[in-house]
């Protein structure tokens, strides 16, 4: 692997593809040629710079200067003042004020902008994520290489189980103890299964650690193989992710080359694989039995638990799932050890989260920080503040498993614990941050909306209770609800928790649950006074009801 | 669209190509409907026999896959189709208002086709990039930040 004294990285995500990031990138490698700079200078297109106010974005490393919005017209200039002559190019430069993700760490070593603790975003907007090579020389694949040249399987589980790493998928199930579920779990062959089917809405997280750092994933999958006794993983992407796709794709292919998928990896006696299997659109998919029945090319429809996938998986077979971020934990895990992982986040929930910030914030995009760390500073610090001087009213966590927060609960720590104890829920990650000129019956509108339509339809409770929660709640936004509708909505909630047979069903009561125990007074302004507060309601019939109504 | 659907047999022999591209296996059978659907735009009736066949499983497994999954569709669709982001970041970030006027510039509602078979409008749940919403794709091009303005411009990239 060369050693180049200056690294330029071009974003790669969508939005920046769609801006002429290819082009830029070629321009780049031209110009650095054209000023025979080829040997002294890298140039390399990562994923998302997890920026997402301007595109497309080209950072030099190791100044870690900014330009963006950068143009096929201005890489002339910055290969000639910068990378040539040594001088940063100031009006090329993308505006500080408006720093977040990536950015906002890099930055926070010139002292400027608040720290971020990166643990799975490590690597990504750092290095190649096309090239192994770079993987390697920043620490990848020491954590598989202990692991199967110092540690026992149990060893392997016992140090998750004293890191506390909890599950990043939104349920936050203890990870060491599934793996010892599935390591103990009868039988020779055994699955490990990764679960990017990220489609909480609102949720980036996954995407940009599968596009700018795939081979993290593959080298934790391959150590969970060894930790639970399975020889063959299947990374489950969501359809809408081709770029990862394609990272992953890449990746397997090089890591098979050079030995770390395969047979006898290290020159032991263990061998694993990866798949990758592509889903199609359906949100329900990111349950993980029906991701299972999805992978083996069915209806992603949940199945009934238990038996749970760590002993009746894939194909029957014992199956540990793991969410993209938790693996992500993984390596840094074992590379430092369990200590190491527990200083930070809070006892209970030891560890750093991937947030992304949305809504009505001056900053949006994609965070790393310690488990504990409130809303009122996520706001304040990473979000810079409520938009046009607004105030903060609530913030929606993210999906099917996450809450409705009002302002009152702002001070309460993201973590696990702190939160169940406040009766919310973390969720997937997503923080929706809303204004005062958010409505709580639209909000709830658009999040039954997405249950409705996301509903398998499998189960009864679901299938129906959504769709009525739906319409009673269209009604109320039209001007045309009654109290009693208010009655009908807690007792839907309730139906849906109690008998819904999946996560889906069990939480998509939450939102209404939430707003009514919240802004009940501004749900009852619809329906006593015919008014919707804040102006955003049409309060007269719009659409159609349908006509089962 | 590259295959004349009227064309029966051109459609039961991509759909039969596509199939054992990936060993007709029943695991395989979403990646194979993917790359029809793909293909030909949509996933007719014809091509869904096919793979049953090939897969050897009944047609009624095969169209209950090929129903489930947004991606795939088994109606034909426009020249076109936009997917439109209705999940709640978008919403709370403007795309109420992107979604009026698109529907006001296109006059269709959710799931229809133009008469002239030019667009089709469809509404989705989450496309994972919410930090630039309100979010559209158009085919293979993803638009965000978009405002009500840009509505215009952006269909008239397209014909």
């Amino acid at each position: 692997m060369k050693i180049y004294r200056s690294m330029v990285l071009v974003s790669s995500d969508p939005q920046s593809m769609l801006l002429g990031a290819q082009a830029i990138f070629s321009r780049f490698q031209e110009e650095v040629k054209e000023f025979g700079l080829e040997d002294e200078v890298s140039v390399s297109m990562v994923g998302d710079l997890g920026r997402h106010d301007v595109f497309p974005l080209v950072i030099i490393y190791p100044e870690a200067t900014t330009y963006g919005p950068v143009k096929l017209e201005d890489v002339h200039r910055i290969v000639e003042e910068h990378l040539y002559k040594g001088r940063v190019v100031p009006e090329l430069q993308a505006s500080v004020k408006e720093l977040s993700g990536r950015i906002a760490w890099v930055n926070t070593r010139k002292g400027t902008l608040p720290a971020e603790q990166r643990i799975v975003l490590e690597r990504a907007g750092l290095v190649d994520p096309t090239s192994i090579e770079d993987y390697i020389i920043h620490d990848g694949y020491t954590a598989l290489g202990k692991v199967l040249s110092e540690m026992k399987p149990a060893d392997v589980i016992a140090e998750l189980q004293k890191s506390g790493l909890k599950g990043r998928g939104g349920a936050g199930f203890p990870t060491g103890l599934k793996w010892s579920f599935v390591s103990k779990a009868a039988g020779a062959k055994k699955y490990v299964v990764c679960n990017a089917d990220e489609s909480e809405p609102g949720t980036f997280k996954d995407r940009v650690i599968l596009e700018g750092d795939p081979f993290s994933i593959l080298e934790a999958m391959t150590i969970a193989g060894y930790a639970v006794g399975a020889d063959e993983g299947y990374i489950y992407v969501r359809g809408e992710y081709a770029l990862a796709q394609e990272r992953l794709t890449n990746a397997i292919a090089q890591a098979r080359e050079f030995g770390f998928l395969g047979k006898n990896l290290f020159g032991s006696e263990f061998n694993f694989d990866i798949h990758i299997h592509s889903g199609a659109g359906a949100y329900i998919c990111g349950e993980e039995t029906a991701l299972i029945e999805s992978i083996e090319g069915k209806r992603g429809e949940p199945r009934i638990r238990p038996p749970y996938p760590t002993t009746h998986g894939l194909w029957g077979k014992p199956t540990l799932v793991n969410n993209v971020e938790t693996l992500a934990n993984v390596p840094a895990i074992i590379r430092h050890g369990a200590s190491w992982y527990k200083q930070f986040g809070t006892p209970s929930s030891p560890g750093t989260k991937a947030y992304t910030i949305l809504g009505n914030v001056n900053s949006t995009g994609l965070i790393e920080v310690p488990m504990g760390i409130t809303l009122r500073e996520v706001v304040a610090i990473y979000g810079r503040g409520i938009k046009n001087g607004k105030t903060f009213k609530l913030a929606q966590t993210g999906g099917s498993s996450g809450s409705v927060i009002p302002a009152s609960l702002q001070d309460t720590p993201m973590d696990f614990d702190s939160f169940s104890r406040a009766g919310v829920a973390l969720g997937s990650g997503a923080l929706l941050i809303c204004d005062e000129d958010t409505c709580v019956v639209d909000l709830a509108k658009v999040l039954l909306n997405f249950f409705r339509r996301e509903s398998c339809g499998k189960c009864t409770p679901c299938r129906i209770g959504t769709e009525r929660a739906w319409m009673l709640l269209t009604r109320i936004s039209e001007g045309e609800g009654a109290l009693k509708d208010l009655d009908e909505l807690i007792s839907l909630a309730d139906n849906l928790y109690n008998l819904s047979n999946c996560g889906l069903g069990q939480t998509a009561g939450t939102p209404i649950r939430d707003i009514l125990k919240y802004f009940r007074a501004e749900v009852e302004a619809h329906i006593r006074l015919g008014v919707c507060p804040t102006g955003v309601c049409p309060m007269h019939r719009e659409e159609p009801i349908p006509a089962y109504a | 669209m590259t295959v004349e659907t009227v064309n029966d047999t051109a459609v039961r022999q991509t759909a039969r190509e596509s199939a054992r591209k990936h060993g007709a296996l029943r695991e395989e059978l979403i990646p194979i409907l993917n790359e029809i659907n793909r293909k030909i735009g949509y996933l007719p009736s014809a091509a869904l026999e096919e793979v049953a066949a090939e897969l050897q499983v009944a047609k009624s497994q095969v169209f209950s896959v090929a129903t489930f999954y947004q991606m795939l569709s088994t109606v034909e669709t426009g020249r076109h189709v936009i997917l439109f982001c209705e999940s709640a970041p978008c919403h709370v970030s403007g795309g109420r208002e992107v979604w009026r006027r698109l529907r006001d510039e296109l006059k269709l509602e959710p799931g229809q086709t133009s008469p002239d078979k030019k667009w089709t409008l469809v509404t989705v749940s989450c496309l994972g990039v919410c930090g630039v919403g309100p979010v559209l794709v158009v085919d293979d091009d993803m638009y965000g930040n978009v405002t009500p303005e840009m509505i215009p411009d952006i269909l008239a990239r397209y014909n």
